[in-house]
């Protein structure tokens, strides 16, 4: 196949700077066409220069290195442009949220409610919505993180036979359930029993979401504990309870905890179980089994589609929004700092 | 055969004392041990009930308003509750949904792959690390947040493409547009795809980076180049978990709520083109029509999200069935 | 066909640690050489220096010079990609791809350059089977997963994969290490065939296998742990183990040390 030419082992490669080449070549291409074709999106000109580019690096490497080396560039080049493309939209999210999150994001906004500023007006804050949602999430975070440890324990510490292949099974479907459908399920037992919304109502959904992560995640951390700690403290004759609450239990209670924290996180941000069963409310209210309260992602949905089209809604809505984000993002810093530093005590 | 016998079927006196070995073995005698397994054990009996309770609760609602249905509740084109015989159906619902989750698919399935691949075959080390924890954190950003940047950043940006796709692919149907607010099917499958990209590509990302390191030598080994390693031995082994995270991502798209309400500017009606506002989602109508609802119009509500449900389970059901062949397939090998 | 391979001055890093230091050997064409040594000796290392498989561990550099015949494996312009090829090697534990049936396992190399005939496909596939003693086991069954064979047959398979390209040199990294007694057997007899063919390299940590399959012996040492390792001396596998001119290797030998 190769006796032709003298080295079987050089091929003909094309330069280390070919590739940057390539891309200036397709950008100044691009803008070229742009502004020949008149296009005004800049949008445009980006995905032009990133066609020519694949395409350029595609010619030129088989014309001088051969198909296999061009596919190999063409995949290099693919990869990076998907990167690159995904990079944008990612990038812009975070940016325009603390960017417009910082104009009204003040120590008023964050200790005054909504009660008497239309959504149409500048002032107002999220104080309510801030305490709608600790006692929303907190409520949850009690029920859920309790039975979400204890089904764990159960699964991996006692559980064989059907019922825990039951409880398995259904850990994985509950873990697919729409957060609107955990609403729902909610709503129908409100209407079964005729009650108004209240913060509690939330609660009650946001835990359903809530304890199959849990769940999940515990196992996950329990079935990390070496088997040999448990023989050895059983070996010493303490009982089996006290074994995984003396043993089993420490030793896995930080995995455990950013498990614990990385589902707060995630349920702190749902919107549509808590716009069903708290319906939101202007005022503060902080009692969470009467009345309809606010909470903060509720309060960004309604900022946003409640107000018209006003600029301070918006204002408001980003705000909020980087309040949340931000508290999202501490408690995932947190919950894996937490792992980081929890993690490679495995007792042996 | 023998052995298999014996254990099957022990000699019927041995029987109690084997129990009775199991349960003292178990340590259920001691109260401390009955306590704690009653607790632990009831926990999960709990998590069934609740299972049970969401599937009986929605059905009973859902009967009340079906019962009552004077249009036929899969094919109706309308969702009115309100009249004195009311007329709803889920076939706009389901049409919406559909689409909107098959464009999202299209979108993120792909580029999440190559991000993948990206972070594992390709971007220098240093940078690989960062970025996957990054885009985990980003898995972890609330939908509305997602919901408001898509109606107020990505919504005007979408002007030049639909412009732009009109123009070129107009002709055939589906990418034709009347030049009203992009706040259309196609916006929101885009804004989906990006809410699903992370977590598709933190799985696949995951798989890829557990091919086995001796299957890659061994393509590397043959005089393959980087992509025809990644060819021979990263996308076969990694293909079913790709698949599988793919299903998770679409079990999400599914269910959006948040991003779709703020995004669409929904109508009751299918229509071929994805440019044109207009359309809706089952948990976008809900979350839409839920305010002005009555008691019956939350019933009729709850009947939509019901199918929803079953949906997102004959997704999600598909994704695990999927990741168990592979467990016993990689067991095969081991 | 077979070349011959000069290594002159090669050193090679993992990161900043060194693994084995200026190094210089022939290895015949024709021939069978072992690599024998310590754990930890850079025998491995080195050997995957022999088709720039080293540098694909990350960090993984390296310094001197390897001539396959005339050209340097190292020299500018050398596509690592096409030296592999030339330079084919078997792993330590079998790996075939995991997904692809027997057959496909052993076309793989040649469908990477695509211009094959299904027919021509099938020729090599079944010279390359026989060539690694492995066709009357498996040739009623060259649609079903290589990961169905035992160990050996996969090891065989492996072999038959890396022929089938018309490598010029072999290389084996312990390739019966994970096998047992009966596999490592075909697996030797098979290495005493294909040296008429292939300049062989295996690294062996069974020092009656090196006895058994080679020509010429390398003896390879590291002073501590954490040193590099060096070449200690390199000759007629019959004078390393009998006669060899270095204290080291006959302490080794003899079973004074590692």
């Amino acid at each position: 196949m190769s006796t032709a030419t003298v080295s079987t082992l050089k091929g003909a490669r094309l330069p280390k700077w070919s590739p940057y080449a390539i891309a200036g070549g397709s950008v100044g291409l691009a803008i070229a066409i742009g502004l020949g074709a008149g296009l005004d999106s800049r949008v445009q000109w980006g995905l032009i220069a990133a066609i020519l580019f694949v395409v350029g690096t595609y010619g030129i490497a088989a014309r001088v290195e051969g198909k296999r080396q061009a596919k190999d560039r063409i995949a290099t080049s693919l990869v990076w442009v998907a990167f690159l493309l995904a990079v944008i939209p990612l990038v812009s999210l975070v940016w325009v949220t603390v960017a417009r999150g910082v104009k009204v994001l003040d120590v008023y906004f964050l200790t005054h409610s909504m009660g008497v500023v239309a959504d149409t007006e500048p002032g107002g804050g999220i104080y309510h919505a801030i305490i709608g949602s600790l006692e929303q999430v907190g409520l949850a975070t009690l029920i859920a993180a309790p039975v979400g440890v204890l089904t764990a324990i159960y699964l991996v510490e006692y559980g064989r036979g059907k019922l825990s292949k039951a409880i398995t099974f259904f850990v994985d479907v509950m873990t697919g359930i729409p957060s609107i459908v955990a609403g729902l399920f909610i709503l129908s037992l409100m209407l079964q029993f005729e009650m108004q919304p209240f913060g509690f109502a939330g609660s009650l959904a946001l835990a359903i979401l809530m304890m199959p992560v849990v769940v999940r995640s515990t196992e996950e951390m329990l079935k990390l504990v070496p088997n040999e700690l448990r023989e050895a403290s059983l070996a010493l004759g303490v009982p089996k309870w006290r074994t995984i609450l003396k043993v089993v239990l420490p030793t896995s209670i930080g995995g455990i905890t950013t498990g614990i924290m990385l589902a707060v996180a995630r349920i702190a941000g749902e919107t549509a179980p808590v716009l069903l069963l708290v319906f939101g409310n202007p005022f503060i209210n902080t009692n969470p089994f009467e009345g309809a309260q606010a909470s903060l992602p509720l309060y960004i949905y309604q900022q946003y589609a409640n107000s018209a089209g006003s600029g301070a809604a918006y204002d408001r809505a980003w705000a909020a929004s980087l309040t949340l984000i931000a508290f999202v993002m501490i408690l995932n810093l947190v919950a894996r700092g937490i792992a980081r530093w929890k993690a490679p005590k495995t007792g042996r | 055969m023998d052995t298999t016998q014996i254990t099957d079927t022990p000699p019927p006196a041995a029987q109690p004392t084997a129990t009775e070995q199991k349960r003292a073995a178990r340590g259920a005698t001691r109260p401390g041990d009955r306590i704690f397994l009653g607790l632990s054990r009831g926990s999960g009996i709990f998590l069934l009930v609740i299972m049970a309770a969401i599937a009986v609760f929605l059905t009973y609602r859902a009967s009340l308003a079906i019962s009552k249905d004077h249009g036929n509740f899969l094919t109706t084109f309308e969702w009115n509750t309100n009249l004195q015989e009311p007329v709803f159906g889920i076939a706009v619902l389901a049409f919406g949904t559909i689409v909107s989750s098959i464009v999202a698919m299209a979108i993120a399935v792909p580029i999440a792959v190559a991000i993948a691949l990206f972070l594992t075959h390709y971007a220098p080390r240093r940078l690989s690390g960062p970025i996957a924890y990054v885009i985990d954190l980003l898995a972890a950003v609330p939908s509305i947040v997602y919901g408001l940047w898509g109606a107020l950043v990505l919504v005007p940006h979408m002007n030049g493409l639909f412009g732009w796709l009109d123009d070129y692919l107009g002709w055939t149907g589906i990418f034709s547009w009347q030049g009203g607010a992009p706040r259309s099917m196609l916006t929101v499958g885009i804004l989906l795809a990006i809410m699903i990209l992370p977590i598709i590509t933190n799985v696949s990302r995951e798989v890829f980076r557990q091919t086995p390191r001796m299957n890659e030598e061994a393509a590397l080994a043959l005089g393959a180049t980087r992509w025809e390693v990644i060819r021979m031995a990263v996308i076969p082994f990694g293909r079913s978990g790709v698949i599988s995270a793919s299903m998770l991502g679409l079990g999400r798209a599914l269910g959006e709520t948040m991003a779709v309400a703020t995004v669409l500017s929904p109508t009751f009606d299918i229509q071929a083109s994805l440019l044109d506002p207009g359309g809706g989602t089952f948990a976008q109508n809900i979350a839409s029509k839920f305010g002005e609802a009555t008691e019956f119009g939350r019933d009729a509500l709850i009947a939509s999200g019901l199918v929803l449900f079953v949906i997102t389970l004959l997704v999600n059901g598909a994704a695990r069935a999927i990741i168990a062949r592979r467990a016993e397939y990689s067991g095969a090998n081991a | 066909m077979a070349k011959r391979i000069d290594v002159s001055g090669l050193t090679a890093y993992y990161g900043s640690h060194k693994a084995i230091e200026d190094i210089s050997m022939t290895v015949e064409p024709r021939s069978v050489t072992a690599f024998i040594g310590p754990s930890g000796c850079g025998k491995s290392t080195f050997l995957r220096t022999l088709n720039r498989m080293h540098e694909v561990t990350p960090g993984g550099r390296v310094e001197g010079k390897v001539m396959l015949d005339d050209e340097d494996l190292y020299g500018t312009g050398i596509d690592p990609v096409s030296v592999r090829r030339e330079v084919g090697m078997v792993f330590q534990r079998p790996n075939p791809f995991p997904t692809m049936s027997i057959f496909d396992n052993v076309a793989a190399g040649l469908r990477l350059n695509g211009s094959y005939k299904k027919s021509e496909l099938a020729d090599v596939v079944e010279k390359s089977l026989k060539g690694a003693n492995l066709w009357n086991e498996v040739k009623d069954r060259l649609n079903k997963p290589g990961s169905g064979l035992s160990g050996g047959q996969q090891q065989r398979l492996c072999i038959a994969r890396a022929i089938a390209v018309e490598p010029k040199v072999l290389l084996m990294d312990e390739p019966c290490s994970a096998l047992d007694p009966i596999s490592t057997l075909a697996i030797e007899d098979l290495i005493g065939e294909l040296k008429e063919r292939f300049t062989i390299v295996i690294v062996t940590h069974n020092m009656q296998q090196a006895a058994r399959v080679s020509d010429r012996t390398a003896f390879f040492n590291l002073a501590a742990v954490g040193q590099p390792g060096k070449l200690i001396e390199i000759d007629e596998t019959e004078r390393i183990f009998s006669n060899p001119s270095v204290q080291a290797t006959e302490d080794y030998i003899s079973g004074r040390f590692g």
